[in-house]
């Protein structure tokens, strides 16, 4: 056991860091990038890094070099990763493109749709969305009502999609939709690729309950009005739309990790140097034994990532521990949110940039949200209950008939 | 990075399953309660035959000489087996205890038959129905003579020497006692977990050998239990597992309402708790083997974080794993209480929950930064 890099992964590790001392700021005392107000400027200085990255080879370590990658393996993305969080960089932008749709386009994309789309992928040019989710189907995403009607050799898709992040700045996304309601709910769907000028696409930014909407890597609905697409722009077969939208989501199980926010080191800070009743927080006996517990889970997700990084460190296939993570970190988080809103009593409510409670704040209002978001505490019970520990799937009222006969409402 | 137990470590790891499993599993913990057995003398016997006892004593003193992680994988299977052995006292404790404080005298006497079995060795730290403090200690020793007494003593029926916890005029002291010494009274007490055995110990005017320095007593127990912290949380998991293990087979098995049970949710997410409680304890262990085997100044905070966490898995995995069970696990044919006996047993062996995580506080309050 220990927590050095090998003699190949320390010499990865030094070029990634020379890259990036050459060409970025290190994080200490930085204004942070991403706190960029205006979303224009975010999106031109995300760009820009991911251009730079591209010129150097950094942008898509992973994917294969006939499409621009150098087949990085994954030991090698997380080092990557870990030297580029250090620095004052953009984020948040390209990951959907390059984690999920390029994969997909590669897998079953023509030749000269992959010549033509998947170098400005990489290189920041366009950005890509998922078109995945909608209003009735958020955790049963192949409940998808969606229509793609066949004209010619185009089809016409109506309906709507909800939760796609960054539709508003994206000018390509992946879609999955109906083609046939007569068949069973996953042998009815076809997914496509879709350009986000096509007429009758209309994005509405979704106003959170932070308050927030349309910015950064926000949330939004997205309508289809008559959308026009060739069938050129089909990925797989006529009915294959299910087994394209598990493999994507795959790779989105993949890119899905802690919530950040609020963690055990600013509860920590907080109970060191915040006066309770005229001595520090640390000092009441509730307090720590919170700590105690936060500090077992944070500690927890730690080393399981570290577990994780050590299995692919030696070239071994991870086992299921990381399926922990997303649950864990965000009961945590929204856990250390209202902590930090009731250390300041009644001032905890009120919103002070000087009062060292927005972050808290931050916190328990975002929280909420990634409970939900690429998977709900449930779901993720569900796959570790089915995938992990092997146990049956629930039996199911939508089994074995037509999607327009499956129960809607009581 | 690689946080993770090595080719030959994991190889014993499977051979100490698969000894266990031959040697009756369970089956050896329920006729050692069935029994009112102190312990199964059998299944010690082989495993000192094995050499477990000899994994931590070093080459010179006819030890192996390997270091704390082949303990911590063997640990993880004496929990899973819930083996009824004095494993943890005399090779996590008393063994160390030596190794890291004993006199060269000491060691050269009394290793060498750690390894042959012909000594097995206890601690005694608990005086009454509190948290033993410098302070409230009552066991007193005058020169090298001890008086009064210690409770919830384990294994001390088969032990042949134990290590005190001890007041005296210069302060803490860790003695040795041969406990069989006519001088030393040794009671059997009832516990809740009868598949291992505790004892009442009394000393009256009874020799003693001082371990390393006068004074430095409460330190010394301090880092030994910092020590055993980490292997006794490989047992917490280990056991854990197997009661997750057992959930899992009787969800699949049992059906009501015309389905398995773990086709409910209720089930499931029940299952999928214990798990996440397991891998996050696992991982704590993991560091806390780490720091161990390193001897890291971070040892006391790795211990407690992995000994509060796996605590809590094993706490919740077997008290779910008797309401997974329904009525059967209430019965005493279901081996459910085993793992709900022996979590309770181990989770105040050496200082309850609120214990340790009031040292794993203490030691976040001396750290400026999270590592």
């Amino acid at each position: 056991m220990d927590f050095n890099d090998t003699p190949e992964q320390a010499k990865f590790r030094a070029g990634c860091r020379e890259w990036l001392e050459i060409n970025a700021e290190l994080k200490a005392d930085k204004k942070n990038v991403n706190a960029e107000s205006s979303l224009e400027s975010h999106l031109k200085i995300a760009k820009e890094w991911q251009q730079k990255k591209y010129g150097a080879g950094w942008a898509m370590l992973h994917w294969p070099k006939e499409y621009g990658g150098v087949e990085a393996s994954p030991i090698e993305r997380i080092i990557w990763g870990q030297e580029e969080a250090k620095f004052n960089v953009p984020g948040g932008i390209f990951e959907i493109g390059l984690g999920m749709c390029g994969p997909v386009m590669m897998q079953y994309a023509s030749e000269e749709q992959k010549n033509r789309y998947l170098a400005p992928m990489a290189e920041g040019k366009e950005i890509w969305c998922q078109l995945f989710s909608e209003p009735a189907a958020g955790s049963d995403v192949a409940g998808l009502r969606s229509k793609a009607e066949k004209d010619g050799d185009d089809w016409i898709i109506n309906g709507q999609k909800v939760w796609t992040s960054g539709a508003h700045y994206s000018d390509f996304g992946i879609l999955v939709v109906r083609h046939d309601p007569d068949l069973a709910k996953h042998k009815g769907l076809t997914f496509f690729f879709v350009d986000m000028k096509t007429p009758g696409i209309s994005v509405k930014p979704i106003k959170q309950i932070t308050g927030q909407a349309g910015s950064g890597s926000g949330f939004n609905e997205v309508y289809f009005d008559d959308v026009r697409i060739p069938d050129s722009q089909r990925l797989g077969e006529i009915g294959d739309g299910w087994k394209v939208a598990i493999t994507t989501l795959m790779n989105e199980r993949l890119a899905v990790g802690d919530a950040r926010g609020s963690d055990i080191e600013e509860a920590l800070t907080l109970s060191k140097t915040k006066d309770d009743a005229g001595e520090a927080l640390i000092k009441n006996d509730a307090v720590r034994e919170r700590l105690a517990d936060w500090f077992c889970e944070a500690n927890g997700l730690k080393y399981t990532k570290f577990r994780t990084i050590s299995a692919l460190s030696k070239g071994e296939a991870p086992g299921p521990e990381a399926s922990i993570t997303k649950i864990v970190s965000a009961n945590k988080l929204q856990s250390i949110g209202n902590f930090g809103i009731d250390s300041g009593d009644m001032a905890g409510m009120l919103i002070d940039d000087d009062n060292g409670m927005s972050s808290f704040q931050g916190a328990w209002l975002g929280a909420p949200g990634l409970r939900i978001a690429g998977g709900t505490d449930e779901i993720l019970r569900n796959v570790i209950a089915e995938r992990v520990l092997g146990l049956p799937q629930d039996p199911r009222a939508d089994k074995g008939i037509a999607f327009k006969d499956i129960p809607t409402k009581a | 990075m690689n946080l993770d137990f090595s080719d030959d470590q994991k190889y014993l790891q499977e051979e100490a399953r698969k000894f266990f499993d031959k040697e009756g599993g369970l089956g050896n913990a329920r006729k050692v309660m069935d029994e009112s057995q102190d312990a199964d003398h059998e299944l010690w016997n082989k495993i000192v035959e094995l050499g477990w006892t000899a994994i931590r004593v070093p080459e010179a003193y006819d030890g192996l000489g390997l270091g704390h992680l082949e303990l911590c994988v063997v640990a993880e299977e004496l929990g899973r087996s819930l083996a009824p052995v004095p494993f943890s006292s005399s090779v996590y404790f008393f063994t160390e205890a030596l190794i890291k404080y004993g006199s060269e005298d000491i060691k050269t006497e009394l290793l060498p038959k750690l390894v042959s079995g012909e000594v097995v060795g206890t601690y005694g730290i608990a005086e009454d129905s509190h948290q033993a403090t410098e302070a409230n200690l009552q066991v007193i020793a005058s020169g090298d003579k001890l008086n009064g007494t210690k409770i919830a003593v384990p294994d001390a029926g088969m032990a042949t020497h134990m290590i005190v916890v001890t007041k005296s005029n210069s302060g803490t002291e860790l003695r040795l006692v041969n406990l069989t010494d006519p001088s030393v009274t040794i009671t059997p007490q009832k516990n809740i977990d009868t598949s291992r055995a505790f004892f009442k110990v009394d000393f009256k005017d009874t020799p003693s050998n001082l371990l390393g320095q006068s004074g430095q007593g409460w330190g010394y127990i301090q880092h030994l239990l910092d020590q055993a912290a980490v292997l006794f949380a490989f047992e917490q998991v280990g056991g854990s597992q197997a009661a997750l293990d057992m959930a899992k087979a009787y969800s699949l098995e049992r059906f009501a309402f015309g389905r398995q049970i773990g086709s409910y949710q209720a089930i499931k997410h029940k299952l999928a708790d214990m798990y996440i409680a397991i891998t996050l304890a696992k991982s704590n262990c993991y560091f806390g083997a780490w720091a161990l085997s390193s001897e890291s100044a971070e040892l006391p905070l790795a211990s407690a974080t992995a000994r509060v966490s796996a605590t809590k898995a094993f706490q919740l995995c077997s008290k779910e794993n008797i309401q997974t069970h329904g009525g059967n696990g209430f019965t005493w044919e279901y081996d459910c209480h085993l793992f709900y006996k022996r979590s309770k047993v181990l989770s105040v062996l050496l200082g309850s929950e609120a214990t340790w995580k009031e040292k794993l506080v203490t030691s976040l309050e001396k750290t400026n930064t999270l590592t």
